[in-house]
């Protein structure tokens, strides 16, 4: 039915627009912002099919720094025009850019909705843990006691685990990277790859204010003991395959072993109980890194659009029948008349 | 009433007030179905021949506690043989289920009216939870009126008997004994009802036959007890009406039907995001079942996703649309603004109701005009268009969808919780009569080493609706101010001058293809104008009948489209002495008015819940011309 074009070749440089990026020097999106346009010529889609769709903040400024369709929105809001956008036509690839205070903070509702009705997109939730656009407030992900404008004696609430709210919502793939990795393109092409609502949180960095912030398990030193990158099917082996992770059956929870311990545990994406674990694993673990979670269904738009299809079908759109419809009667001439 | 259906004569248009028409109300407990019992004696009464207009009047609880009179809900419908333009000023009949009903209502009959009371709720009990000391239907205080009085509960418990119903279930049936007994009293044909029991309860044909049954009993009661005069049959001929075919209409079915119509003009599937509010909620209950016309329908998790949806949609080329009341507008508002900053189509539909914050659910009102015209941050105006009544409302949503595709801008359509429930007779409209209005997508991919302009004007200044998928010209839009046509970020003096200066030009320039402002009865320049918007079309437009015919220098000046207002409007309303506004809020459209014009227009305000009555108006037109 569709007509099959092929798709050009392209490069990483096609996808940059001819916008001017202004984020702060050193800032992590840049380094995103080059992985996305790194990926895409592998994805095998169209410049034009691309729709890249934020809301506000410094991550939201995304859009306008690839030369795909773009839609610069409001607040918190991304997931609900990405909604429209792929109900109204379901062949295009949606990305959502947002950030931690978009995402789950003013947008949380929409987070949380977008996932659970499981819309065919990927969303990018670039977290720093600080409101950076706004001039450094905390944020819903700053850690107890973050010191800002508006907690200058150290913010009080506890934080929200991105992954974590995405698995609680119905998430069907949650994953996470860090800016500046090496591995940042293959979680996004195993993002792009799942049908469905695909959650990626990225440790960003944001140099003016939050420094740092994720340094003890991005830092060069830390990071072969601090990150543990998960792959389907293979053992959950960090610190150089020295370390493991096995299941702790009596307090149900993980534990380190050794890395040759025949008791550490492979990677089963499927396994929700296992990645809610690896999502919340202490500070002294190291942190879950690549696809954590992944469980395929069937999308939000494929379910509306069959439903569409089936309740017209057998139907002819009459509109003048439509509008004659329900208890008519004819009036033949007036009544006075008579 | 019936907009534009009546060929009426001079006697009839000034008939003081028209003999031929009653007014009656029926009310009882918020679980007696009422609404129901209204909504079929409606239909009989259309099927008649008779022209009519209803008002249901029914509390925000869906079931308050029993016998309560904040529970009462209540139905009024005005029919005659003459042309009807409102609900009825005061009823003729009141049939009242319990102390309550009657407690709430009797006041608002007409002196000599008839009262039909179900004795048999005037239980000790009832009448205490009513606040009655002692029995109305016997202490003689009900003696301005004409009281009958019988034991319809045990009347239909007695009616139903064989069929072994519960007693719960058995006096279920009371409303259709109830609508028996009114189809008798008004000699209609009980067929239409009896197949409709037959299609509800087809799952469960005891019960379809036992409000069979009642309704049966109902009529035959009156037809056999002798009751005496004030209880007797009357027989209302059918209302003049041009030659056509007919149904009745609600104000939400015909807003359904005029998007759904508007959409197919302009030859573009429609995406319909709305989240569930009073008295909005009908308008997506009737698309969500039309998915043959290219319609989607999405209930969004709140307010404010519902409309971001419908512009994500827009955006990718279908026509979205949202709807909802005032408070939900009121969330909407920001994402409003970038329709207007990006300039995509959008329908915004309120059903407006009693306001501020939750304010009276199921009440009407027209308190969110400033809401429309002025109601978002920044320089940011929309078209808004005003529907007058159900029939109108089919009118204005094809013009709404119209505006929104042919300048690309959000347009505001503002109607009210009386059109959304309200129901009228509609001569069905002949759809080859109106003129498609077709959408263009622009996808000409710009010559090589230029840019996309997606910002680029046509004649109404309207941009190009590129979608996404086209080769060629991808772009990005956004809520940040921008450069003219290209469209790139660019917060420069010189560019938001301009932008701002376009999108005010553009929304101004709707005037330009909109028809001149007319004076719907009386003449131009005459002493007094009575202005409306809205549903204040009826009172105003009988209440000006009236005093034409009693020889004062009055018109009616009917305004659809408040923003912006016909080109002629500002001379028009110069040319008459004194201006009277008519509105349900304190006074909005006036302010706009004055504004605009520098006319010295004054108010008539009125914020109870219920639309005004003719006599209101009447003497607001006696007042200014005195």
């Amino acid at each position: 039915m569709n007509e099959i074009s092929p798709i050009p070749t392209t490069t990483a440089k096609d996808w940059a627009s001819d916008q001017e990026v202004r984020w702060c020097p050193g800032c992590g999106d840049y380094a995103v912002l080059k992985a996305v346009q790194r990926t895409m010529p592998d994805l095998g889609v169209a410049r034009e099919k691309t729709v890249f769709i934020s809301g506000i903040g410094c991550s939201s400024r995304f859009p306008y720094y690839m030369a795909s369709y773009g839609f610069h929105t409001i607040h918190g809001r991304a997931p609900a025009f990405a909604t429209g956008v792929k109900l109204a036509n379901p062949e295009l690839d949606v990305w959502i850019i947002t950030g931690d205070g978009d995402a789950l903070s003013i947008g949380g509702n929409h987070t949380m909705h977008v996932l659970r009705r499981n819309l065919d997109c990927q969303i990018l939730l670039f977290n720093n843990e600080i409101y950076g656009l706004t001039k450094g407030q905390y944020s819903p992900t700053s850690r107890v006691g973050t010191r800002s404008p508006s907690t200058p004696f150290g913010s009080v609430d506890r934080p929200v685990t991105p992954c974590m709210f995405a698995l609680g919502s119905g998430a069907r793939f949650v994953a996470r990277g860090i800016d500046v990795h090496k591995n940042l393109p293959d979680v996004l092409k195993a993002a792009h790859a799942h049908k469905g609502a695909s959650f990626v949180e990225i440790y960003q960095n944001c140099v003016v204010y939050n420094d740092d912030v994720f340094a003890s398990f991005t830092s060069r030193e830390l990071a072969a003991d601090k990150q543990l990158w998960l792959k389907p099917g293979e053992k959950m082996l960090f610190a150089g395959g020295a370390k493991g992770l096995a299941l702790d059956v009596e307090g149900l929870c993980l534990k380190v072993v050794d890395g040759d311990d025949p008791s550490v545990i492979v990677h089963d994406p499927k396994n929700r109980g296992i990645a809610a674990m690896l999502i919340l694993m202490p500070e002294s673990f190291p942190v879950a890194l690549g696809v954590i979670y992944e469980n395929p269904a069937p999308t939000f738009e494929a379910a509306v659009m069959e439903q569409n299809a089936a309740a017209a079908s057998g139907k002819t759109p009459d509109l003048q029948a439509l509008v004659a419809k329900g208890q008519t009667w004819q009036v033949e001439k007036e009544p006075r008349e008579l | 009433m019936a907009t534009a259906t009546h060929l009426l004569t001079d006697k009839e248009a000034t008939a003081h007030p028209p003999q031929e028409a009653v007014v009656v109300r029926f009310a009882g407990d918020s679980g007696d179905g009422m609404q129901l019992t209204g909504g079929q004696f409606t239909l009989s009464t259309a099927l008649a021949g008779n022209d009519l207009a209803t008002f249901p009047d029914f509390p925000a609880e869906i079931r308050a506690p029993q016998g309560t009179t904040f529970g009462v809900s209540a139905f009024q419908i005005n029919f005659g043989s003459t042309a009807i333009e409102t609900a009825g000023d005061q009823p003729d009949v009141l049939i009242a289920m319990n102390p309550a009903a009657l407690k709430v209502n009797a006041d608002a009959l007409r002196e000599g009216g008839l009262i039909i009371a179900d004795e048999g709720e005037f239980s000790a009990r009832n009448l205490a939870k009513a606040g009655y000391e002692q029995n109305p239907l016997e202490d003689g205080s009900l003696a301005k009126w004409q009281v009958v009085h019988f034991n319809i509960s045990q009347l239909t418990l007695d009616a139903v008997k064989p069929f072994g119903l519960g007693n719960k279930e058995a006096l279920r049936c009371k409303n259709m004994w109830t609508l028996g007994l009114a189809l008798w009293m008004f000699d209609r044909d009980r067929q239409p009802i009896v197949d409709w029991l037959k299609a509800k309860f087809a799952k469960a044909p005891e019960l379809a036959e036992a409000n069979i049954d009642a309704l049966n009993a109902g009529h035959a009661y009156g037809e056999t007890v002798e009751m005496g005069a004030p209880f007797k049959q009357h027989h209302i001929a059918a209302a003049p009406a041009e030659p056509g075919l007919y149904r009745t209409v609600t104000g939400a079915e015909a807003l359904a039907l005029g998007l759904v119509a508007g959409c197919q003009l302009a030859g573009v599937n429609m995406f319909f995001g709305s989240y569930p509010i009073t008295p909005a909620s009908p308008l997506l209950h009737h698309l969500a079942r039309l998915k043959e016309f290219g319609i989607t329908t999405f209930q969004a998790e709140d307010e404010i996703a519902a409309i971001c949806a419908a512009i994500g949609a827009s955006y990718a080329g279908q026509l979205g649309i949202t709807s909802s009341s005032g408070p939900g507008i009121a969330l909407k508002m920001e994402a409003m603004g970038l329709a207007i900053m990006t300039e995509l189509p959008l329908v915004v539909v309120n059903s407006q109701r009693g306001g501020p914050s939750t304010g009276l659910p199921t009440k009407t009102e027209q308190s969110d005009l400033y809401q429309a015209v002025y109601g978002r941050n920044g320089d940011s105006p929309v078209p808004v268009i005003a529907a007058r009544s159900p029939a109108d409302a089919f009118e204005c949503a094809i013009e709404a969808c119209r505006i929104a595709t042919r300048y690309m801008t959000p347009v505001m359509l503002l109607t009210d919780g009386y059109i959304a429930n309200a129901a009228e007779p509609w001569k069905v409209p002949d759809m080859s009569g109106y003129a498609p209005f077709p959408v263009g997508y622009f996808d000409i991919p710009p010559a090589q080493g230029e840019g996309v302009m997606p910002f680029a004007r046509n004649d109404d200044l309207a941009r190009p609706w590129i979608k996404p998928g086209t080769p060629g010209l991808e772009h990005r839009i956004g809520g940040i101010e921008k450069q003219p046509g290209t469209g790139n970020i660019d917060y420069s003096p010189a560019a938001h001058q301009e932008m701002t200066d376009t999108r005010a030009a553009k929304v101004l320039g709707v005037a330009g293809s909109i028809p001149d402002q007319d004076v719907c009865i009386g003449r131009e320049g005459a002493e007094l104008a009575v202005v409306g918007w809205g549903s204040t079309f009826g009172p105003i437009h009988q209440a000006v009948r009236r005093a034409l015919a009693k020889g004062q220098d009055v018109a009616h000046v009917h305004v659809r489209h408040i923003w912006p207002a016909p080109k002629n409007l500002g001379p028009l309303l110069k040319g008459f002495k004194r201006i009277t506004v008519p509105e349900m809020n304190m006074g909005q459209y006036k302010t706009v008015l004055r504004d605009q014009y520098l006319v010295d227009a004054q108010s008539l305000t009125k914020v109870s819940g219920h639309p005004f009555r003719i006599a209101e108006i009447e003497a607001a037109i006696d007042r200014a011309l005195s």
